[in-house]
């Protein structure tokens, strides 16, 4: 019996071409984007969309063209912090004028995200569906021209490995991480996973500094991967701190 | 993914697509030298991962639209009517997270944006809850 290769016609549902159709897309509507910066860490609860929130509006008040994908499809909250009312618009423009695209907006307040399709075996399906997802935000959202655009990402690794498979590179990263031993043992793992990607580390930016949280996170990772530590976020930071970061990068 | 008539080892040629609205899908393949046709059946999980890549069996028929996959498949919770809660309220607590997500899950597998207490009576007969 012949293989798959060996069968020469067309495959009609062309599936192949679909997903290829789906990648130009993507490429297409990115093709005005100088810059594209992933924000991550391997740690939840060390600030990630609070520093890319504001770390976009210091981009915009230094007169940058800036966009906001909150890729946190399940937690997101890049629509509080850029002051975005609940909209279909896409993109909804954010204090500053910065752009942004998230769940937030297609979701009922306080609602978790929920996907219509059998419960039964949901795990199966659920984790395509957030690709689907994050590839029509970065694909549909008519970015037009951007000097950077900020991809806002969940703790954890497998949405930036969805990400390097929808744009086709592997995105330059800045990493967030707090003080503690803790966050740099998790952050460590996300930054060695991105530099075996082929991503660019862009530096560090530690945040919460100053207060109960101690431990020196950023300089060991700076040290351990050769990167800068860009910028220590203190718990009441100025605008001018925001404006230092979105210099340094 | 492709067919072969192993008999005539000719390539089937795809013929249509069926969406009964059950959450299934059947798509039908003939072979251009005996004319057999053959079904490709799918459950509802198969179809809702194939659904979830963004493609289509057969090949589209019309351009992806913006969003298509969000605004088709993204629900939100369905609601709750205010006596619908006061039933719930009624359920000992320690079972009450475990009954509430069973008519939300009945409620979005049957499209359902509100539970109501009528919604609820129905999804208990229907699920075998009886005294939920």
């Amino acid at each position: 019996m012949r293989t798959y290769h060996q069968l020469t016609d067309p495959d009609r549902s062309g599936l192949a071409d679909q997903i290829g159709a789906q990648r130009k897309r993507v490429a297409e509507r990115l093709a005005g984007v100088r810059r594209i910066v992933a924000v991550m860490s391997g740690k939840g609860g060390v600030g990630k969309s609070y520093v890319t929130a504001h770390l976009g509006r210091g981009f915009a008040r230094a007169g940058r063209r800036v966009g906001v994908v909150d890729a946190d499809l399940n937690g997101p909250t890049i629509p509080g912090l850029l002051q975005v009312a609940q909209t279909a618009e896409s993109p909804a423009i954010g204090i500053d004028g910065v752009k942004c695209i998230s769940m937030g907006q297609f979701l009922d307040e306080g609602s978790p995200l929920a996907f219509k399709g059998p419960s039964a075996e949901s795990f199966v399906w659920r984790g395509a569906m957030e690709a689907s997802a994050l590839r029509e935000f970065l694909g549909d959202v008519e970015w037009g021209d951007l000097d950077v655009l900020l991809l806002d990402l969940p703790p954890g690794m497998q949405r930036y490995i969805e990400l390097c498979d929808i744009l086709g590179n592997p995105p330059a990263v800045l990493t967030v991480t707090i003080p503690t031993p803790e966050s740099r043992d998790a952050v460590r793992r996300a930054m060695r996973a991105a530099v075996e990607r082929g991503s660019a580390l862009l530096g560090i930016v530690e945040n919460m500094v100053g207060g109960e949280l101690r431990g020196t996170a950023g300089d060991d990772l700076a040290k351990e991967f050769g990167v800068p530590v860009l910028a220590r976020i203190p718990w009441h930071p100025m605008p001018d701190t925001w404006n230092q970061l979105a210099a340094a990068l | 993914m492709k067919f072969l008539c192993v008999e005539c080892d000719q390539q089937m040629a795809f013929g249509e697509r069926q969406l009964p609205g059950d959450g299934t899908l059947a798509a039908t393949f003939k072979c251009p030298k005996c004319g057999r046709v053959v079904a490709m059946l799918t459950n509802p999980m198969e179809t809702q991962l194939v659904s979830s890549l963004g493609v289509e069996i057969g090949g589209r028929t019309v351009p992806a639209q913006p969003f298509e996959m969000v605004n088709t498949y993204v629900t939100a919770s369905p609601a709750w009517s205010a006596d619908a809660q006061e039933r719930l309220a009624r359920v000992p607590s320690f079972v009450r997270g475990m009954v509430k997500k069973i008519y939300g899950d009945y409620a979005k597998e049957h499209g359902i944006t509100e539970i109501t207490p009528a919604v609820m009576d129905t999804a208990r007969t229907e699920l075998g809850l009886e005294g939920m």
